[in-house]
């Protein structure tokens, strides 16, 4: 496989406690810390394998957002991309971009670059939608191997181990193909400060969807952003029998 | 307006997930269509015939549909919307619906809607984001709709006192050269699914171990309940996947939840704070967990969780 191309999402932080804008109409995101979605750098570290292995020749990440966006486009390339793409929108235009607009400018990218493989995460931590892998694949035309727990190349193509339900599932797709990452596909490496430096002159092209010939209009509109209904603490028991007749006074036994 | 639901099954029986999406698609309003495609699924299709609501079953039997891949679903799925026409396409938001959907949302040039959590009316859905941090209410303005619809947050539809009738869905070359099914390893288990489960015991990195797990399967055996667990217990290794519960794992919403050595983070407290009874047992009482938890015992686990076993 010559080239693979990560999808990376600049998110915020995992850790961080996400507060609802007393507009109502988002979330609030200035002055919070951000990182790359967590899912995408288990997409990274499985290409950047993939190129150590010798499978794969060049890493192209990619980020659609706003200027921001950069910085995880960075944080790929220290992890072991070769190139970034920046596909720039503005801040305005990225609260309702969607994956049905992320998935063709992914699809004309893998094109454009000839790409054989495109990884992304399984889901982003913030939209939680879990559908740019899928929706890719499907603008393609190529084989989807979502939730990926294990991935190995063979003379055929590709034999996946995806999660599901009730367990795993192993699939044979052919090559090219899109595939999701799923938890334990991987264990993510840090960026070491040496290769954070290194990014830094790694090449980074920007392009706009309109480049790339994608229509971002609006598909949705918001109608409310609210908070989640509070549950309230209940009551601490002081041992095993206090709350065994609680679970008694319950119903529950 | 009209809708089709993709079903969920095994050929011979009907995942429960179908009951709650037939229910999201009654709200939506319309007939409903079920689609049951498979490769032996006359079982599958004559259960779902009966369900309350069904006005029509469209099945598809084909040696394409083995492994149920998205990529023979999808013309299937898409040729009979060019027949019919529906106005809204439902899949439960299972890890099946969650791979399938996007993919035919994508051919319809549409923007899919996951894991709705309440329908407002025909175009207004409600769904959470940032880990059921935020309530997001969401209008479409794609002429057909694609939902996948959480469970928890819709009553199944009763399996008897429905009267659809059965058709035949398109027929089509619907093999896909892409991609071939191989096998499936599910987790053998004689206690309830998870996402259906009345109790469920879940365990975090609290438990130190898989072995450990043991103590959770004792006291899961008193009250015939699943057992799960959290992100950080899959992350340390004491458990597959496929146990857990949260933003990227499960949603659940059982009776009774007892989250045992789990801290609480945000992303597993998004998979199961709509329980109806939550117990918190952690040693440490400044977990979160106690936050949302209805009892909570401040105990070690490892003498408390044995000694309830033993008392109930």
């Amino acid at each position: 496989m010559a080239r693979v191309l990560v999808g990376v999402k600049r998110v915020i932080d995992y850790a961080v406690k996400v507060r609802v804008k007393p507009e109502k109409n988002g979330v609030v995101t200035q002055g919070v810390k951000h990182s790359m979605n967590p899912f995408d750098e288990i997409a990274v570290e499985e290409a950047v394998k993939l190129k150590e292995k010798k499978l794969a020749g060049e890493i192209i990440a990619v980020s659609v957002g706003p200027a921001q966006s950069q910085e995880v486009i960075r944080t790929a390339l220290a992890m072991g991309a070769d190139r970034g793409v920046h596909v720039e929108v503005s801040a305005a235009e990225y609260d309702l971009l969607q994956p049905v607009h992320v998935s063709k400018i992914l699809a004309k990218l893998a094109l454009d670059e000839k790409a054989d493989l495109v990884i992304l995460g399984k889901q982003a931590i913030d939209d939680d939608a879990n559908q740019t892998a899928q929706m890719t694949a499907a603008v393609l035309d190529w084989p989807q191997g979502t939730f990926c727990n294990k991935v190995e190349k063979t003379d055929a193509g590709l034999t996946i181990v995806r999660e599901i339900d009730g367990g795993l599932e192993t699939i044979k797709t052919k090559i090219p193909a899109v595939l999701s990452a799923d938890l334990r596909l991987n264990t993510p490496r840090y960026a070491t400060l040496p290769n954070i430096m290194k990014a830094k002159k790694k090449p980074l092209k920007k392009v706009t969807p309109k480049d790339l010939g994608v229509d971002t209009s609006p598909r949705i509109e918001i109608i409310s952003v609210e908070d989640p209904p509070v549950r309230q603490a209940g009551a601490a028991v002081a041992d095993v029998d206090a709350l065994v007749a609680k679970l008694k006074a319950g119903g529950h036994i | 307006k009209s809708t089709l639901v993709v079903a969920e099954h095994n050929n011979e029986t009907l995942n429960p997930l179908t009951l709650n999406t037939i229910t999201a698609a009654k709200k939506i309003g319309g007939d409903v269509t079920v689609l049951v495609a498979g490769t032996k699924c006359g079982p599958a299709s004559e259960a779902v015939a009966k369900v309350e609501g069904v006005t029509k079953v469209l099945v598809a039997e084909n040696a394409a549909f083995k492994g149920f891949t998205a990529e023979s679903l999808t013309p299937l799925v898409l040729a009979a919307q060019s027949q019919f026409k529906f106005t809204h396409i439902l899949a439960g938001a299972s890890a099946f619906g969650k791979n399938v959907l996007p993919r035919i949302a994508a051919k319809l040039d549409v923007s899919p809607i996951s894991e709705i959590i309440d329908v407002k009316s025909e175009d207004t859905f409600v769904r959470t984001i940032y880990a059921g941090n935020a309530i997001l209410t969401l209008k479409s303005k794609d002429p057909v709709k694609v939902i996948t619809v959480r469970g928890t947050n819709f009553p199944p539809a009763a399996t008897s006192g429905g009267n659809g009738a059965v058709e035949q869905a398109p027929a089509g070359d619907y093999a896909s050269s892409l991609t071939e099914f191989v096998s499936q390893e599910l987790t053998k288990s004689d206690r309830p699914e998870l996402t259906g489960a009345k109790v469920i015991i879940s365990g975090g990195r609290g438990l130190k171990s898989g072995d450990n797990f043991k103590l959770l399967y004792d006291l899961a055996d008193k009250f015939g309940a699943a057992v799960g667990a959290s992100r950080a217990a899959v992350d340390a290794g004491f458990v597959p996947n496929d146990l857990q519960i949260g933003q990227t794992g499960k949603i659940v919403a059982p009776d009774l939840y007892i989250a045992v050595g789990i801290s609480g983070a945000i992303q597993h407290l998004a998979g199961m704070k709509d329980s109806k009874t939550i117990v918190a047992i952690n040693k440490d009482p400044e977990a979160p967990i106690f936050q949302v938890a209805d009892i909570g015992l401040v105990a070690d686990l490892f003498k408390a969780v044995p000694e309830l076993t033993g008392k109930l």
